[in-house]
């Protein structure tokens, strides 16, 4: 596959667009709502053409400023890391519609030049082939999400955000310290050229266990998802939605770059852990969804939960578990996304989140309800949606591969899933005894979050597509063929 | 535009489309909600009626859809689906007029209609499923299309059913599901074949595909009410009378016992799955079914719940059927798919009268309502007759069938069943028709409604007056081409490659 010349830099106004939108939104608070939403959809555009040209031409490469790997700033951008993009700009998107309507004035000249710049910090963060780079990103990422929870203000938001904040530093420290011992070892941060160079040796342990520490810590893998309930909890609605779409996802998808690119051989008892500690997720994360007497709690485990099946992959070691775990990606960005804006509209109508007082919000809120039940059927994996796509693709690796363990894993957190979703489902057609005053959701917030939940099913009736691009250039293809261990 | 390649699609489509557009119709459109209705339910029939003669003109029909690289979304026109089609598509005609009436200036109207229609486009679907994928897929879309229309009077007891209901229909998918990737790994296909496509590369682990074939029955065997997964069926009473109608007779129950007939004989293949030794233990589980259903059915006051444990029992048939390895069981096993729908829907739509109109809900209640109701309980003696098997009504060619076909397999035993679940039927029903038909009026009814000069609504009355028609007709007319035993005489000819 020939990396070919690039005729538009798309990839580079991908990260420019929302950057030069912020700015903007910080300059012209004022006018922040709309130049806001020109940026998100202006967006689209970049995203899309750089989809296109790795669908067509495969690999791009670009020396952002005309320098070359080892000096200059390189974007690399591959079927994976484009995927990830236009899954950032559908969920982006959403959001920046939802979020003109749901903050106030006030809130909104923060939340705008915030929420741009974590959008451009997350595109680079996809498009950086070097793990310095990787490293700056992720730890802007890391600000910008936690200025964003404080964003509620109020003692539950600050704590949750000062928790976030702590470990989210300790992560990104733990990560920058993996890319020192690299650095010293073999003078290169380049992620292609590191992989030819690495052997063997107590450095390279070491860097990898701290960098994957870290990233575990900042994907929330359960024991260490402690600090991401309250943090995604106490957010306003589309933070919440922005936290456990996109940016969970941001160090999940660096992990898997390094243990697919850089360490390609770690051996068998590292990669059963990893499996381990997610169907850990998995259960825990489920049971303690089904325990939360408050919506927004259960859809926060839930996101504990469903970050577990990303791990499953890392035992199965064969192709199609990785498409699997993309699958995952994508569909519960789309689908979580939906969620918590569904969530959010419910708390905006009437005031609350207690599970067992919805109170016929199916009847009052038939749009919000609706989205909130098709998102989870992706996340329990029922057909047809992304969540069953991915979770047949998984299966079928674990049979495959003649592990069974993770079968029975699978099904149970369906099941466990389809508990939760369903336990809310059924209240909301009950009528409470407490009543509660409301007032009107705006049109726009139900139906972006309809919206979104319908691209999370559209994402299991249009499965070929995004797995043949997600197979461009993928570090996984290699793997086609590969010996069990 | 290739016709025969879109028309299974238009078929599933034409209930879906006008469901999603209900579904966003205010509360008082009422004239717009039924002219959809039953526009949908209408054109629905058409398409099934073109789609019958086009195969008996020979053409082809398949809708493919890629879904999966390797699998596709398949709807195909093969016999099996064209008897069940007709069925729930006729029927769902029906039930809409009936539910149209039933629900008249009730709340929540459009959200119902929205689902039910979802529920019908789910039926059809698996009636279509080309694959045990497609199958798959609509199978579930049937669990979460119908869990709304169980909740819909939005009590407490309703919540609770709902649960109860998808407790049990989760499990079952996940078993399905299990069972589905399972095979999909060893058979590399999941294209349901005639003959079975197991059975075409059977190098594979006799004690993997014995294992496969349990959790597939085992998942449809939880809609198909087998014993002991039949639990959620007798709460799922709580639902509206179209419901449980549609559930009983066309949707959910039918379903599971479709899907165990497409899994035996176009998944693994009749002879290869008894060769398997599946087959025997299938039969024992469906005649331990049959009886306990009717045993359990003896013993409930309330009608409904009765229907529902006769359901029970007679859902059982068609697995019984099926699990007699012989031709001529096959026949009454499948004829019996048709048959107990119509009979059913015609106890269910009665039952659903007398509640509307009377205000009964109770068999104690029911005595001298022969003579208030003489059309309802008249299609309901004809239900109730049908079921027991007195001849020449439908029951009875299903039972023939199943008793002689399993003289001819060497089962004998299977006759002791019918027999014993017949006379159980008879002692469940007959008290029934006694006291509706022979006792005395009670003074005043519990809450009795008046609708004219009809003894009820047209719309409640005339739906179960043809389906207790229809049942006597294909009894009668069992030996007619077209008829359905005639169908399943085709099918069953097929498979066993006579």
């Amino acid at each position: 596959m020939g990396i070919s010349t690039v005729s538009i830099p798309w990839a580079i106004w991908t990260i420019l667009l929302p950057l030069a939108g912020s700015l903007l939104c910080f300059l012209l608070p004022r006018r922040a709502a709309l130049l806001g939403q020109a940026a998100a959809f202006s967006i689209v555009v970049p995203v899309a053409g750089l989809g296109w040209q790795v669908a067509t031409h495969g690999i791009q490469r670009y020396a952002v400023g005309g320098w070359g790997a080892p000096l200059g700033i390189d974007l690399y951008a591959d079927g994976l890391s484009s995927l990830m993009l236009i899954m950032t700009a559908l969920v982006g998107l959403g959001i920046s519609l939802y979020a003109s309507a749901y903050f106030e004035r006030r809130k909104a000249q923060f939340f705008w030049p915030l929420w741009l710049f974590l959008w451009a910090v997350l595109n680079a963060l996809f498009l950086s082939g070097d793990i310095f780079n990787l490293y700056v990103t992720l730890e802007l990422l890391g600000l910008a999400a936690v200025a964003l929870v404080a964003l509620a203000g109020g003692a539950d938001a600050l704590t949750g955000a000062m928790r976030y904040l702590l470990v989210s530093l300790l992560g990104s420290l733990c990560y920058l310290l993996g890319v020192a011992l690299l650095y010293h070892a073999f003078g290169t941060l380049d992620i292609i050229s590191l992989g030819r160079l690495m052997m063997p040796m107590p450095a390279v342990w070491t860097a990898m266990g701290l960098m994957t520490a870290g990233l575990l810590l900042k994907t929330a893998l359960f024991p260490l998802h402690f600090w991401l309930p309250p943090a995604h909890a106490s957010a306003p609605a589309p933070v919440s939605a922005i936290l456990s779409a996109l940016v969970v996802k941001a160090s999940f998808y660096l992990l898997l770059r390094l243990w697919l690119d850089l360490f390609p051989e770690p051996g068998a008892a590292p990669r059963l852990l990893l499996g381990v500690l997610g169907a850990g997720a998995i259960l825990w994360g489920s049971l303690q969804a089904l325990r939360q007497k408050r919506l927004k709690l259960l859809v926060a485990y839930s996101t504990v939960a469903q970050l577990g099946y990303l791990f499953l992959a890392f035992p199965l070691l064969i192709s199609a578990a990785w498409n699997a775990v993309v699958y995952f990606v994508l569909s519960h960005a789309l689908a979580k996304s939906a969620m918590f804006l569904a969530v959010g509209n419910i708390l905006y109508f009437g005031g609350h989140d207690r599970i067992d007082e919805l109170d016929r919000i199916v009847q009052r809120l038939p749009l919000t309800m609706t989205a909130f039940a098709i998102a989870g059927i992706s996340i329990i994996g029922l057909p047809p949606s992304g969540g069953f796509v991915a979770k047949w693709l998984l299966l079928e690796a674990a049979f495959s591969s003649g592990q069974w363990g993770w079968v029975l894993v699978v099904i149970s957190g369906s099941l466990l899933a389809a508990a939760y979703v369903f336990k809310v489902i059924g209240f909301a057609f009950t009528q409470a005894k407490v009543l509660h005053e409301t007032r009107a959701v705006p049109t726009i917030m139900e139906w972006t979050a309809l919206g979104l939940a319908l691209a999370a099913l559209a994402l299991g009736l249009m499965a070929p597509l995004p797995l043949e691009l997600m197979d461009i250039g993928a570090p996984w293809v290699t793997l086609i063929g590969e010996e069990l261990p | 535009m290739n016709w025969d390649e879109w028309l299974p699609l238009l078929i599933v489509c034409s209930s879906l489309l006008p469901g999603l557009v209900i579904f966003f119709l205010s509360e008082r459109k009422v004239v717009a909600r039924t002219v959809l209705n039953l526009g949908g339910a209408v054109a629905k029939l058409m398409l099934v009626l073109i789609l019958l003669w086009g195969v008996l003109h020979g053409h082809h029909y398949e809708t493919r859809l890629p879904l999966l690289p390797g699998l596709d979304l398949v709807l195909r026109a093969d016999a099996l689906s064209l008897l069940f089609l007709p069925l729930s598509t006729g029927l769902w005609l029906l039930t809409t007029v009936y539910a149209i009436g039933y629900l008249e200036d009730s709340p929540h109207r459009s959200r119902f209609f929205g689902f039910f229609s979802l529920c019908v486009t789910a039926t059809v679907g698996v009636a279509l499923a080309g694959n045990l994928m497609t199958f798959l897929l609509f199978y579930e879309l049937l669990t979460l299309s119908t869990y709304p229309l169980i909740v819909h009077r939005g009590t407490e007891v309703a919540r609770r059913a709902g649960r109860t209901y998808l407790i049990y229909t989760m499990l079952g998918g996940a078993l399905l599901l299990i069972g589905t990737v399972w095979l999909y790994g060893l058979a590399g296909t999941l294209e349901f074949t005639e003959g079975g496509f197991v059975a075409a590369g059977s190098s594979n682990s006799r004690a993997a595909l014995i294992a496969i074939f349990s959790l597939l029955i085992a998942g449809l065997g939880v809609k198909a009410a087998l014993a002991p997964l039949h639990g959620w069926l007798p709460q799922a009473m709580v639902a509206p009378a179209p419901v449980s109608a549609l559930l009983h007779a066309v949707a959910v129950v039918k379903v599971g016992a479709f899907g165990i007939v497409r899994v035996v004989y176009d998944v693994f293949g009749i002879e290869y799955a008894e060769w398997l030794g599946v087959t025997g233990p299938l039969a024992v589980l469906a005649a331990v079914t049959i009886l306990y259903g009717s045993i359990r059915a003896l013993f409930q006051d309330d009608l409904k719940r009765r229907l529902a444990f006769s359901t029970v029992s007679q859902v059982s048939y068609i697995t019984l059927g099926v699990a007699i390895v012989g031709p001529i069981a096959t026949i009454g096993g499948i004829v019996h798919l048709v048959h107990q729908g119509l009979m059913k829907i015609t106890l269910f739509f009665c039952a659903g009268n007398l509640a509307e109109t009377l205000g009964i809900h109770k068999v104690s209640q029911m005595n001298g309502v022969g003579h208030r109701m003489p059309w309802t309980m008249g299609a309901f003696t004809l239900g109730a007759l049908g079921m027991i098997g007195v001849p020449p009504l439908a029951g009875f060619v299903s039972k023939w069938y199943l008793g002689h076909g399993a003289l001819e397999a060497g089962q004998n035993w299977v006759v002791l069943v019918l027999a014993g679940s017949s006379l159980l039927n008879a002692a469940y029903f007959l008290p029934i028709l006694y006291a509706a038909w022979f006792r005395e009026p009670p003074a005043a009814w519990p809450s009795e409604r008046s609708f004219g000069r009809w003894e009820t609504a047209w719309a409640l009355l005339l739906p179960p007056l043809i389906t207790a028609f229809m049942s006597l007709l294909v009894g009668l007319l069992a030996a007619a081409p077209f008829s359905p035993l005639e169908w399943a005489r085709l099918i069953a000819t097929r498979e066993y490659g006579l």
